[in-house]
């Protein structure tokens, strides 16, 4: 990847090369000055004013030296970070553009908060490897590539002396790398279900409030957040035997070089500038030294990081084009499903959610769904945009099978009303406009007005510029679901789904929509589930559905006349209830979601609350 | 190479407007939604954090200070062994291998030291870490939900872990900072000890950098403030990203969104570059200090050598001083710059601590105990926003183990009185009474325990289904548990379930229908066990027939208990007590289903239409329902 910032890798590469060859040449230069001075003293250099322009040259060298070690440095850090800043930025598109092309089936299983720590903190881990990591060790290479180059050319034992705690840190750094590796696994991977734990916490406070289960979910905290900060704990240990080894390693050398160095100088076989140099080369390598034991941490936990955000990055979607997939023409808008079974075959089971559906919904053929809770409604309604795949028969528009058309043309004719509203933190506008920012403010407030939002809208005081908090806090239930519907209408999809979209949405407003929408589904293909029957009782065809099986189907007075579940639902919807229900609860045959414990021994007062 | 300029989203280029998109939320700077950080003393404020470890500080301080010494005696011992054992025609070994023994010593002790302050350090950051983390989530547990509702999770997760990750490193780094501090003045002592001519001048550049500094820390403290801001925007766009990413599919606004999203990583990129200069210019800055430095002494104490009033000793002396000199200066240079970024980071922690908590006990809050279970709203007004009110002089009572239904259009404000109920938020005027008690009167914990609600939205957990039914009650046995879950119609679901009451949900019950989710929250207000219990639409995604059995069971549940509920589904509520009907935030008509039927206002229309299909009733019919209802309230 650093492959697109070559010329910022190469400009980093010189600087650093640069600085470090500043790095080596100021303790020369000193002990250059050194002699210059020892020389006049031992009667070697004949004026003093010629000494003093030797010192002035010196001085100004190391002026010059310092000032371009330091701007070299800058270059070679800012590249550094720079690059790194850039890795960054390719690594969060990368990422954000995979996670919106992963399938529903993806999402389901992993959570937003271990998501967000792998987008945050791995991001982050990964970025600053190259600044930290990498350009470092290549300082610190050159530093002692020059170094005994410069040592060894002076003094070859004691050069070799000086350089004798290089191997022993190589090794030091390469066997706590791994180490710290796994430890670094674990940590990251703790702080993803903290993460998790306050995510959870912060998206459902209502219900911690509610519930006022502060306590509880506190407790819940600190037990992960002890459970990290233990792990964290270990991790400095290890790093810290580390990083002070290192250290002493180096002293140790330094110790070794004064007593050898000190031996030559008594011997004669060795100047005290030199030895000057010596120790002044080695303590410029004390702090990268020090550094290597932060780096050998920092390679660790971008590798640990790496290794998590490739995970996600290396991910297929289940759910993509096939290569010869042409666009999809929707000319007539007839909807087929043609004995359709699914199945989520994962952990969670792999329970048949859908057996062998088959039904046709076409322009002016509306069909309706009924069905208690899991029997398979919305999963239904989310196999024709292809959230998921059928995993048997096919669903087909106009003839072709909806695996064999792109995906998003696919997705522009279908329009899913879903069961769960989700609303952006952006106005209502951008919210009604969010499949088509381009729309004109006619069409938004068409469709607003169909879905009976328009006038409610126009009464707020920033009306279409008024904010909507995350997830629509600020919204009533049923504006929210207004809301969606409008989000729906503006696409004018050739074919319309309503999953339960009016739940919340009182019966005026909701025949008003439905008067509102009468023209539309002259035209489209509609699909209404609903569990209020006035919604779906004009529907051309109703199927109910039970356990992912339909169970019962026809028009509603071809339901009523069968007298089974869909009866025995509309009896209860509308009949003030005491009758109804000790009709079924004293028949055997109970409605679909029956229960037998639940079924009460007392009949009489039934589900009249207490009329007391 | 694609440049960032030409990846920029160009899409909307030639038309007349920008596009109605945005990801991630609008609020430019975090201060709009947080205030400014009540007290601005970051570092004071800080200590705070770090008092509770001041025996493990005590430690680590002399662990540095010990560390520093030997830091301090190593050349200084090296300069001994250079001036004695090595003065020219000295053939004794015996002094060097002394200076060397003892050379060898103060390396030990510097490598103890340097262990225990590192990792005392290391650890009580760490610590430190854990606590303002742990601080800033307590905190939220009980700043008012009007803050929570207008502040995106995604924001407050990146106060919450990469803020507090950006302390990290200045924590670390802050203890050093005291050693090289201490090394700076030591190594100042010995040069002035010396020689002092040489040891001012090589310190006249010192007030230079401060002056620097001044210019320098305005403009920094903005670019790193905004660097942090600008993440933190982002993280809110991911985050959503990553939330509505159904909704994004649905819509097919994958590459809008990615075009988007990539304005904001590019505005990122810039800001945290911006920051990175400022760092960086420090850098050059010090060096160039440091070179007039060593010029300065190489210049003059040479001088002073050929004018023999220095020994060559003292220069080589002040040469590996001066750089040991700057070095520190260097550090604590880069360290200032971390100091800075950390400050800010600091003080978006401080800021959510100090989000004001509205919603607050009073000092002489009574617990609520062993009430009778009666609410009364009096006179009540409250809106979300100033000027608008939702609510407006509401009053009604329900008494002890009534049920009372909640009816009226959407929006209506029947679930912001439900709110009230909970003093999720405080009203304008009038009061709010639970068993005779003023909400604001009793402590919020045992309120919460008198109240149990289902709300509108289902809002589920990951973990079991066991462990979600009792959250509030994590005492309940499991036969309570399954009982509460017969009662709702969960249960034979739930026994479906691969791990029945042991099957773990996914984020927010994911894994479940709507319908399935609802009945499960059902379950965990009834295992709360509570005197009142609160159904927010508890059952509009449930079939009619699971909804029979549901209450016939709350029948039973109701008897010695208070019932508020609301729903649009009237056949749901046709049995109450009494039947509230609200519009527009104010009561329009009072009474039980046959009174209100024979009023034949706003309830009787609305229930005639619940089971009419839309064909049959026209809409003046409807807009005529409406404004009767209107004209009944003027
Ligand atoms: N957190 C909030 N911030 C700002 N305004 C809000 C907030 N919650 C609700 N509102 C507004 O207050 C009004 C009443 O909302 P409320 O949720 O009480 O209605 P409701 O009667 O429950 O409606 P529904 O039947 O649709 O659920 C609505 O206009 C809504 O937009
Ligand atoms: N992501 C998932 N992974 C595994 N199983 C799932 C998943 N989503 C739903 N299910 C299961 O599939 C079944 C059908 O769910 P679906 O959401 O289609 O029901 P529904 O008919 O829409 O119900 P409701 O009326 O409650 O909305 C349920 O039993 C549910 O538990
Ligand atoms: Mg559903
Ligand atoms: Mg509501």
């Amino acid at each position: 990847m650093a492959f697109a910032y070559r010329w910022r890798m190469a400009l980093a590469i010189v600087s650093t090369i640069i600085a470090a060859v500043f790095i080596l040449l100021i303790p020369q230069l000193l002990g250059n000055a050194i002699d210059d001075a020892l020389n006049f003293l031992s009667g070697e250099t004949a004026s003093k004013s010629e000494a003093q322009r030797q010192l002035l040259i010196a001085a100004l060298l190391l002026f010059g030296a310092n000032v371009l070690r330091g701007i070299f440095t800058m270059v070679h850090n800012y590249m550094g970070e720079s690059i790194g800043q850039h890795i960054g930025y390719e690594l969060r598109m990368a990422f954000y553009r995979k996670l919106q092309r992963m399938s529903y089936s993806y999402h389901n299983h992993v959570h937003t908060g271990d998501l967000m720590t792998r987008g945050m903190l791995d991001i982050e881990g990964v970025r600053l490897f190259v600044n930290t990591a990498l350009l470092r060790v290549l300082l610190l290479a050159i530093l002692i590539g020059g170094g005994t180059y410069l040592v060894v050319r002076t003094d070859l034992v004691l050069g070799l002396v000086s350089l004798s705690f290089v191997p022993i840190v190589a090794w030091r750094a390469i066997s706590t790398r791994l180490k710290l590796h796994s430890g670094w696994r674990n940590l990251q991977e703790k702080l993803s279900i903290l993460t998790r734990v306050m995510d959870e916490n912060l998206s459902g406070i209502r219900v911690v409030r509610a519930f006022a289960g502060q306590d509880y979910e506190l407790r819940k905290f600190n037990k992960i957040s002890d459970e990290a900060q233990a792990l964290a704990n270990g991790l400095i240990g290890i790093r810290v035997r580390n990083t002070s080894f290192m250290s002493f390693t180096f002293m140790l050398a330094v110790v070794a070089v004064v007593w050898l160095g000190g031996l030559k100088v008594i011997d004669g076989e060795l100047t005290v500038g030199d030895l000057t140099e010596f120790l002044a080369f080695m303590f410029i390598l004390q702090m990268p030294v020090r550094q290597l034991g932060m780096m050998v941490n920092g390679f660790a936990r971008s590798q640990t990081s790496g290794t998590r955000l490739f995970e996600i990055l290396d991910l297929d979607p289940i759910i993509k084009d096939k290569p010869d997939a042409k666009p999809l023409k929707v000319e007539v808008g007839v909807l087929r499903f043609e004995h359709v079974g699914f199945s989520f075959m994962d952990e969670f089971g792999d329970e048949q959610i859908l057996r062998d559906i088959s039904f046709e919904a076409r322009p002016g053929h509306t069909v309706g769904i009924v069905g208690p809770p899991g029997s398979g409604k919305s999963t239904l309604a989310h196999l024709v945009p292809r959230f998921y795949d059928v995993t048997a028969g096919r669903i087909t528009i106009d003839g072709h099978d909806i695996r064999d058309v792109q995906l998003e043309s696919l997705r522009r004719a279908v329009g899913v009303v879903q069961q769960d509203t989700f609303m952006f933190t952006s106005s209502i506008e951008n919210n009604v406009a969010y499949g088509d920012p381009w729309a004109e403010t006619e069409t938004i407030h068409r469709a607003t007005t169909e879905a009976q939002l328009h006038d409610w809208v126009r009464r707020l005081p920033r009306e279409y510029e008024t904010l909507v908090g995350e997830r629509g806090v600020s919204l009533s239930g049923g504006q929210r679901q207004r809301l969606s519907i409008a989000r729906s209408l503006m696409l004018n999809p050739k074919i319309i789904i309503f999953d339960d979209s009016t739940a919340a949405i009182d019966a005026a407003t909701e025949q008003r929509i439905r008067a509102a929408l009468k023209e539309i589904t002259k035209e489209r293909a509609v699909i209404i589930i609903s569990h209020r029957l006035s919604s779906l009782m004009h529907a051309n065809e109703i199927l109910f559905l039970d356990g992912g099986q339909i169970v019962e189907r026809g028009s509603h007075e071809e339901l009523i006349a069968m007298g089974g579940g869909y009866h025995d639902l509309y009896e209860l919807q509308i009949r003030p209830g005491d009758d109804v229900l000790s009709r079924l609860t004293g028949h055997g045959e109970a409605g679909p979601a029956a229960d037998p414990d639940a079924r009460p021994e007392k009949n009489s007062e039934g589900g009249n609350g207490d009329q007391s | 190479m694609a440049t960032r300029a030409n990846r920029a989203p160009t899409e909307y280029s030639g038309r007349a407007r920008p596009p109605h998109a945005v990801v991630g939320s609008q609020v430019e700077r975090d201060e709009e939604m947080f205030g400014k950080a009540f007290n601005g003393h970051v570092v004071r404020r800080f200590s705070g954090f770090v008092k509770p470890y001041r025996a493990l500080l005590i430690v680590a301080i002399l662990a540095v200070l010990g560390f520093t010494a030997t830091q301090l005696a190593i050349p200084l011992v090296i300069r001994y062994a250079v001036d004695n054992a090595l003065e020219i025609n000295n053939t004794d070994r015996s002094l060097l291998e002394t200076t060397v023994i003892v050379l060898a010593l103060v390396v030990l002790f510097n490598y103890l030291t340097n262990f225990i302050q590192e990792i005392v350090v290391g650890r009580t950051a760490e610590r430190v870490l854990f606590d303002l983390r742990r601080a800033m989530y307590t905190h939220l547990q009980r700043v008012a939900l009007s803050f929570m509702d207008r502040t995106e999770v995604g924001r407050l997760m990146s106060r919450l872990q990469g803020d507090v990750g950006a302390l990290q490193e200045f924590l670390e780094t802050s203890v050093f900072a005291i050693g090289d501090f201490v090394l700076i003045v030591g190594i100042a002592m010995v040069l002035i000890a010396v020689d002092w001519r040489l040891g001012l001048l090589t310190m006249s550049v010192v007030p230079a950098l401060l002056l620097i500094r001044i210019v320098w820390l305005p403009r920094a403290k903005i670019a790193f403030m905004g660097a942090r801001e600008s993440s933190s925007r982002l993280n809110g766009a991911l985050a959503e990203g990553i939330n509505g990413v159904r909704t994004v599919q649905g819509m097919s606004r994958e590459e809008v969104n990615a075009a988007l999203f990539e304005e904001k990583v590019d505005a990122n990129l810039k800001a945290q570059l911006k920051g990175t200069r400022y760092g960086q210019i420090m850098i050059p800055t010090v060096d160039t200090l440091t070179g007039i430095a060593m010029a300065i002494i190489i210049v003059v104490g040479g001088s002073f050598v050929l004018d023999r009033t220095l020994e060559v000793g003292v220069l080589l002396l002040f040469i590996l001083y001066v750089q040991r000199f700057f070095d520190p200066i260097r550090a604590l240079t880069m360290q200032y710059s971390i100091m800075q970024r950390a400050m800010a980071s600091g003080q978006r922690i401080f800021e959510v601590l100090d989000v004001p908590i509205e919603v607050q006990d009073k000092p002489d809050a009574i617990k609520l105990e062993n009430i009778d279970g009666s609410v009364e709203f009096k006179n009540v007004t409250f809106g979300y926003n100033r000027d608008q009110p939702v609510l407006q002089d509401v009053s009604f009572r329900v008494n002890p183990g009534e049920t009372v239904a909640l009816v009226g259009p959407t929006g209506s404000g029947k679930s912001t009185t439900m709110s009230l109920v909970h003093r999720f938020y405080e009203v304008w005027d009038g009061e709010v009474l639970i068993g005779g008690h003023n909400v604001k009167d009793v402590t919020q914990e045992s309120l919460g325990h008198q109240i149990a609600m289902v709300l509108q939205e289902p809002y589920l957990f990951s973990g079991t289904i066991l462990e979600n039914i009792r959250y509030r009650r994590e005492d309940a046995t499991r036969e309570e548990v399954v009982e509460a879950a017969r009662a709702v119609g969960a249960h034979e679901f739930i026994m479906k379930l691969p791990d029945g009451y042991e099957t773990s949900l996914e984020q927010r019950g994911g894994n479940l229908s709507l319908g399935q989710r609802q009945l499960i929250s059902f379950a965990r207000a009834i295992v709360a066990d509570a005197k009142i219990l609160v159904l927010d639409e508890a059952t509009a995604n449930i079939d009619s027939y699971t909804e029979m059995l549901i209450q016939q069971a709350l029948s039973r549940l109701l008897q010695d208990r208070t019932g508020m509920v609301i729903a649009h589904r009237l056949a749901t509520i046709r049995g109450a007590d009494r039947i509230v009907v609200l519009q527009d935030g104010r009561i329009i008509e009072e009474g039980n289903h046959d009174q209100l039927m024979q009023n034949d206002g706003l309830y009787a229309r609305l229930y005639s239409m619940n089971y009419a299909s839309f064909d049959d009733i026209p809409d003046e019919l409807i807009k005529a329902a409406l404004s009767d209802a209107e004209n009944r309230t003027t």
